[in-house]
């Protein structure tokens, strides 16, 4: 244990890449204005500000600076969903970060608020938004102290507020924080959640935020990996960033990895083109499975995803070909096990967290969820019977009906089921109970198998009409 | 005491000063309290529903939604494990054990001297550093059995007074806007128009 900030997330700093969001973490006081000023901070306003909003939002629009907050949507195409001619419209950062496995928007707040606080400035002004509010997760004390101090001193330099730079662009940010509830960073939620409710997600539609979101008005949302990256990319220009990853996927993004690799870590890697494989094994990334071990499964995009297989190593960090191989790329995290690991224990850990965070608003996420861990931990604790597996796809079928996402096998001669899934709940917190159940059980039937309760093996003393089967 | 008191009822009509509605404060009121208490008091409850126009039921039910809020004392210290995968995988389960062991509690409550609360926590955002855990929401991060007991002896002792402060505290700083640098909140009804700086739009044209 370290008494220091970041021990070991220092991945983002190994290695020759493009950098766009992680490049002041190589100073130790990258949070502060003097560094940031130093580094080409506020920079990229001031080439915002020179130009008209419209200019600025087709740059981004150019540069199609895909969504981090895990559906992955372009920024430039959702600041365009908002209708004509109604105001006033507000911008929501989502600073919630607490998909299992991610973490990157807590570093990005933590380490460089002011690159967080100029990508704001930057979105309102080129999408006419004209509050701004920084909903930054209650459990992460640091991260608002940092953004407090950083907008304290930006709003005294004149970069936030009123006027900013002498124009006619102005602005508010303020700091808001949760206070512990998964489910608000679903941004219907959030919203929710700021108008000092409790967190639970609107129906879509109608409550798409681009068109109803705070207070009825329109309101993008959008995470804090994605409005970190609009400095870069207003500094050096659509070429630049296109010139990084490929057309579908331009850019970098962070991934965390997490688990049992040599070297967990945050990195920032160059999207479309990286693989798992490289991630995992690469020697400038996580440098191989720990000790010398076996990979036996990993979840590629937050606890969430459906699970790969070391089968799956080698597609790259692309939506498209992800979601086609039965998974998603989500939030940017890779939780790792090796061939140690206890399969239906791991994945009763993810169950275990969706069923608790359920808000309760619909009936297949609230009771399945519960049904779910239940049965799972009756599993894992040596107690489940053949008819529970069963009823753990039973209640799948229920949140999610028909073919449920899942990753191809070559052990098992299985094809790939392709994302998405239908789903009976408002969000994905519902689905997400399934998922680990479902990726555990189709991929590693065997393990739950070997936990049952053997009715041949034990002589059990079974009361009359006591006996289900 | 229990409503909050004069500083922080200034401090608080600054914070609702910054929304467009004043309920959208409830949130960082309902902090503001348990800063000043520990824990979330009824009078406090009611003393927020008058200040953001809201029932104490209403406040009620946005507080009880959210982990963070507790309605009665709890540690002085709040020692959440993580027990979300990543921290399982590494190791999560034994060192809540060992909590257990070394505080002579149970994960869910509070020692008899009143310093320590243990609880079980989900993703903390710090998968990489597993097995992970916060104390008054500051991280530790790999955190062994050992690291752990030099942790817990650090608080009793006073230690690390400078680094965590007592629970109901979560930022020490503040954000202030500055009068004279503020655009100020706007009710969203009052606002007809387009910001100043957009570019006029067809409506504006006709
Ligand atoms: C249950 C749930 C939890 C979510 N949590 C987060 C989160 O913590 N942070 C985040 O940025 N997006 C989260 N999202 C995604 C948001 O709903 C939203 O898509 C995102 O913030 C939009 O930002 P982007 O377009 O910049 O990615 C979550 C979605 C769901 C369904
Ligand atoms: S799916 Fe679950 S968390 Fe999402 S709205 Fe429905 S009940 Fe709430």
């Amino acid at each position: 244990m370290s008494g220091t900030i970041y021990p070991h997330a220092v991945g983002f700093v190994a290695g020759d890449r493009p950098r766009i969001v992680t490049d002041r973490f190589q100073y130790h006081d990258a949070h502060t204005m003097e560094r940031f000023l130093a580094t080409d901070g506020y920079k990229g306003l001031r080439a915002a500000l020179a130009k008209s909003p419209t200019e600025v939002h087709d740059e981004v629009k150019g540069a199609t600076v895909l969504g981090r907050g895990g559906a992955g949507f372009a920024a430039g195409v959702k600041w365009g969903l908002t209708p004509q001619g109604v105001w006033p419209r507000y911008l929501v950062v989502n600073g919630d970060e607490s998909e299992p496995g991610t973490y990157k928007d807590r570093l990005l707040m933590e380490l460089d608020p002011h690159q967080l606080i100029e990508g704001c400035l930057i979105a309102c002004y080129a999408a006419g938004l004209s509050q701004c509010f920084l909903y930054v997760r209650g459990e992460m004390a640091l991260a608002q102290e940092r953004i407090a101090t950083a907008l304290n001193e930006a709003y005294a330099a004149g970069y936030v507020g009123k006027n900013i730079l002498g124009s006619n662009f102005s602005v508010d940010i303020v700091l808001h924080w949760g206070a512990g509830a998964y489910v608000v960073g679903e941004e219907t939620a959030l919203i929710e959640s700021l108008e000092g409710n409790r967190g639970m997600p609107r129906q879509k539609p109608p409550f798409f935020p681009a068109a109803i979101g705070l207070y009825g008005k329109p309101t993008i949302v959008n995470n804090v990996e994605t409005l970190a990256n609009l400095p870069w990319l207003m500094r050096n220009g659509v070429e630049a960033y296109t010139a990084i990853g490929t057309a579908t996927s331009p850019g970098t993004r962070m991934v965390a990895v997490s688990g049992h690799v040599k070297r967990p870590g945050v990195y920032e890697i160059i999207n479309g083109t990286t693989t798992f494989r490289d991630l995992l094994y690469g020697d400038e990334f996580c440098g191989g499975i720990r000790d010398d071990n076996q990979l036996k499964a990993f979840v590629p995009g937050g606890g969430s995803a459906p699970w790969f297989l070391p089968d799956q190593l080698d597609l790259p960090f692309e939506n498209k070909l992800v979601s086609a191989a039965g998974s998603m790329l989500g939030s940017g995290a890779i939780i790792v096990m090796d061939d140690t690991t206890d399969i239906p224990a791991a994945a009763l850990t993810l169950t275990r967290f969706y069923a608790h965070e359920s808000c309760g608003k619909c009936v297949p996420c609230r009771e399945g969820g519960t049904w779910l861990e239940r049965i799972m931990r009756r599993i894992v604790d040596g107690h489940g019977t053949e008819r529970d597996l069963d009823q753990l796809l039973e209640v799948g079928e229920m949140i999610c009906p028909g073919a449920f996402p899942h990753a191809a096998s070559e052990r098992l001669g299985l094809g790939a089921v392709p994302f998405p899934y239908k789903m009976t709940t408002i969000c994905f917190v519902g689905p997400s109970a399934y998922a680990p159940v479902h990726s555990a059980l189709t991929l590693f039937r065997d393990e739950f198998e070997a936990k049952l309760v053997r009715r041949n093996l034990i002589p059990v003393t079974v009361g009359a009409g006591d006996d289900p089967h | 005491m229990a409503r909050l008191n004069e500083a922080n009822a200034v401090l608080a009509k600054e914070i609702i000063g910054r929304y467009p509605r004043p309920r959208s404060a409830t949130i960082p009121l309902l902090h503001l309290a348990q800063q000043q208490d520990g824990y979330v008091t009824d009078e406090a409850i009611k003393h927020i529903g008058e200040l953001v126009g809201a029932t104490s039921a209403e406040v009620l039910g946005t507080a009880t939604f959210y982990e963070m809020f507790k309605f009665e004392p709890v540690g002085k210290y709040l020692v959440n494990i993580c027990g979300t995968m990543s921290c399982a995988l590494l190791g999560a389960d034994e060192l809540m054990h060992h909590a257990e062991h070394k505080l002579g509690i149970k994960a869910g409550s509070t020692t008899a001297d009143g310093l320590f609360t243990l609880e079980h926590a989900e993703c903390q955002a710090a998968c990489t550093e597993a097995p992970c855990l916060q104390v008054n929401y500051r991280y530790r991060y790999r955190v062994t059995p050992a690291d752990l007991d030099k942790l817990i002896d650090d608080l009793s002792r006073g230690r690390l007074d400078g680094e965590i402060p007592p629970h109901g505290t979560v930022a020490r700083v503040r954000q202030h806007i500055p009068s004279d640098r503020a655009v100020g909140a706007v009710a969203p009804e009052a606002v007809t128009g387009a910001p100043e700086w957009t570019p006029p739009s067809p409506e504006a044209k006709k």
